[in-house]
């Protein structure tokens, strides 16, 4: 009995400790996902990995993997719920892509791209949340802030410097630094943190290089998500053997 | 004996809240545009000068929702039109308009026309043949039912041409990788 479990009806071999996304993505297999990010613990939050496992809703960033699985992710039914995250998530910020200079880039609009959500559907919010652009190199756009805790881990785990926090709950849950002043120049953080680049949308920008690359080559421009996320996932050598 | 004619489908065009830029993109599809006037043939549009609409089969309306003739125009395409497309951004979502919506409309109005500096004798516009701007500006979605959307600032031609072609020729349209773009 080796350690597989079922993705899609296909057999994926796992170690122990792997969770399903981490067994899936290793082995070549991509389920949509925003919040998770491979160097770090995951979130579970933004529920777009959400696969079926025997039968239950599980977020697969989170699930463990377990022999004998059967997990369901490139089904109709889990397409529409995360189609209709992504649209609650465009309805709930300012994502305005004509002027972002992370359009292009962003994992949220490729997202967007790959489940085909030509809408957002729901009544736009509209929030005000106006811009921390008093850092000398860093603006801070909160209005695209989708609240996946990655870059308060980044700078919590990797760059031991706790510049972000997410304060307050539910509708009014958003993204804070660590000062007094509140802004982000009272802050130590530097370009060279890790906080700079793991941002999966544009809220955390660094000034004076906007629109570098040329429409037609940027990131998801190139490829689909769907296809580019395994590239980041970690693999096994190439020619190992994985299933 | 000639065989029966098909009736072509007749389309309407607008842009509402928008800068024409979909309306231009639609030009886009240059000589395809023959082809396209084989199959439908077009009512109230800025192609057409045609200022109201009639039964169509589809209308195609670019630009949101910022004031009141803007709403009487959307209600006429709707009441008019079997489908009804939302086309761009601003459509969409509200786009460059809508970035207005967290200020104060009154507080846009005194800062544009009355304290900008360099404005000498300015005041607010009050013409009664000005239609008055909402509060707010608006997706159309929220203001009529909107069957389809062509999402882009602008949609590329290729993305309105494969968007319309899949729709004359009865087919569910779908986009893809490389047509489908916010930006």
């Amino acid at each position: 009995m080796s350690d597989t479990f079922q993705l899609d009806g296909q057999p994926v071999s796992f170690e122990s400790g792997q969770t399903v996304m981490q067994a899936a993505l290793a082995a070549g297999h991509y389920i949509p996902h925003l919040c998770y990010h491979p160097e770090f613990k995951p979130h579970g939050s933004c529920k777009l990995c959400t696969v079926k496992v025997n039968g239950r809703t599980a977020a697969s960033c989170t699930m463990p993997a377990e022999a004998g699985l059967e997990v369901e992710s490139d089904i109709e039914e889990l397409n529409a719920l995360r189609r209709t995250l992504v649209q609650m998530l465009f309805a709930e910020g300012n994502h305005f892509c004509p002027s972002c200079e992370k359009s292009g880039n962003c994992v949220l609009q490729a997202l967007g791209y790959d489940l085909e959500v030509h809408s957002a559907g729901f009544r736009h919010q509209f929030p005000d949340r106006p811009l921390d652009a008093s850092h000398p190199d860093i603006l801070l756009d909160f209005n695209r802030c989708i609240l996946c805790e990655l870059c308060v881990n980044a700078s919590a785990e990797v760059d031991g410097k706790h510049v972000f926090a997410l304060a307050e709950r539910g509708n009014s849950k958003h993204l804070i630094v660590n000062a007094e002043s509140g802004l982000l120049k009272d802050t130590n953080i530097a370009l060279t943190d890790k906080a700079m680049s793991v941002c999966p949308v544009g809220v955390i920008i660094k000034k004076g290089v906007g629109f570098s690359i040329p429409i037609g080559e940027r990131r998801y421009d190139q490829r689909p998500i769907s296809e580019q996320a395994l590239d980041d996932a970690p693999r096994p050598p190439s020619g190992a053997k994985h299933e | 004996m000639n065989a029966p004619v098909k009736p072509k489908l007749r389309i309407a065009t607008t842009s509402l809240a928008g800068c024409f830029g979909c309306h231009m993109s639609i030009l886009d599809i240059d000589e395809r545009l023959f082809p396209l006037l084989e199959l439908v043939e077009f009512d109230r549009s800025p192609l057409t000068d045609i200022k109201h609409c009639g039964p169509c089969d589809i209308g195609l309306v670019e630009g949101g929702i910022c004031n009141a003739e803007n709403v009487h125009v959307l209600r006429e395409f709707r009441k008019n039109c079997k489908v009804l497309i939302a086309i761009g951004a601003c459509a969409i979502n509200g786009g460059l308009p809508a970035q207005r919506n967290h200020l104060d409309l009154s507080s846009c109005l005194t800062e544009v026309y009355l304290t900008e500096p360099g404005l000498v004798h300015g005041h607010i516009p009050n013409d009664p043949e000005l239609p008055l701007p909402l509060d707010k500006v608006h997706p159309l979605h929220e203001v009529v039912k909107i069957d389809y959307f062509i999402p882009g600032c602008p949609p590329s031609a290729d993305a309105i041409w494969k968007f319309l072609t899949d729709l004359i020729a009865g087919k569910t349209p779908e986009l893809g990788h490389g047509l489908i773009k916010y930006d």
